[in-house]
């Protein structure tokens, strides 16, 4: 699953560790989300939409 | 320039990461007091209080019941790691379970059938499940990085 994640924290200038205590998860968490190698759970996505005020399809696209 | 939302998140990022770090403090806490007692339980009777059978039962009954406060210090502490570490946490566990019951069975076989000159001690596999969970968990954390 791809995503924007990163493109959107730096928008805001925020640090991998900052977005993490934001969505309470670990720095490497949001690395590995960032990277592609994690997919959130719904739950966790929709925390991080609820951050950046967009709907998931706007941070998340499925690849299939 | 620090915004708002920037010290928002910061002033969150102590509690989570407190959250966190006391859930490790009482893990490592009683995972020791649990060694100890272990220790205690093994060495006490012969060493410190000349075979006592109360003082032996108490220390047993003392051992297993910070055992019991371990597991769920441990249960604690998984609740309180984030969606991805638990799984890595859970894939580790899976495989430390499998790999025990296959690899401590055929451990015992050896023993049972003499095919080793030495008697299987459960030491051993304890030994075997810590490393192998170990093992998993770094090989969890490197696929994720």
């Amino acid at each position: 699953m791809k995503n924007k994640l990163k493109v959107l924290r730096a928008e805001r200038d925020w640090t991998q560790a900052q977005l993490a205590e934001a969505l309470e998860v670990s720095r490497q968490t949001v690395n590995a989300i960032e990277k592609g190698k994690f997919d959130p759970s719904l739950p966790l996505a929709f925390k991080a939409a609820r951050l950046f005020k967009l709907s998931i399809e706007e941070i998340f696209q499925d690849e299939g | 320039m620090m915004t708002d939302k920037n010290n928002e998140i910061i002033s969150k990022e102590k509690s989570w990461q407190q959250k966190n770090k006391s859930s490790t403090a009482k893990l490592g806490f009683w995972s020791t007091a649990w060694v100890l007692s272990m220790a205690l339980t093994n060495f006490g009777p012969r060493f410190i209080w000349d075979l006592n059978i109360s003082l032996t039962v108490i220390a047993v009954l003392l051992n297993l019941a910070l055992g019991l406060k371990m597991v769920l210090a441990n249960i604690a502490h998984i609740k309180a790691l984030d969606e991805m570490q638990q799984r890595i946490q859970l894939n580790a566990m899976g495989i430390t379970l499998g790999l025990s019951l296959v690899v401590g069975l055929t451990y015992s076989n050896l023993d049972v059938l003499e095919l080793i000159t030495f008697h299987a001690d459960i030491a051993h596999l304890v030994i075997f499940m810590g490393l192998t969970h170990i093992i998993a968990i770094f090989i969890g954390n490197r696929k994720y990085q």
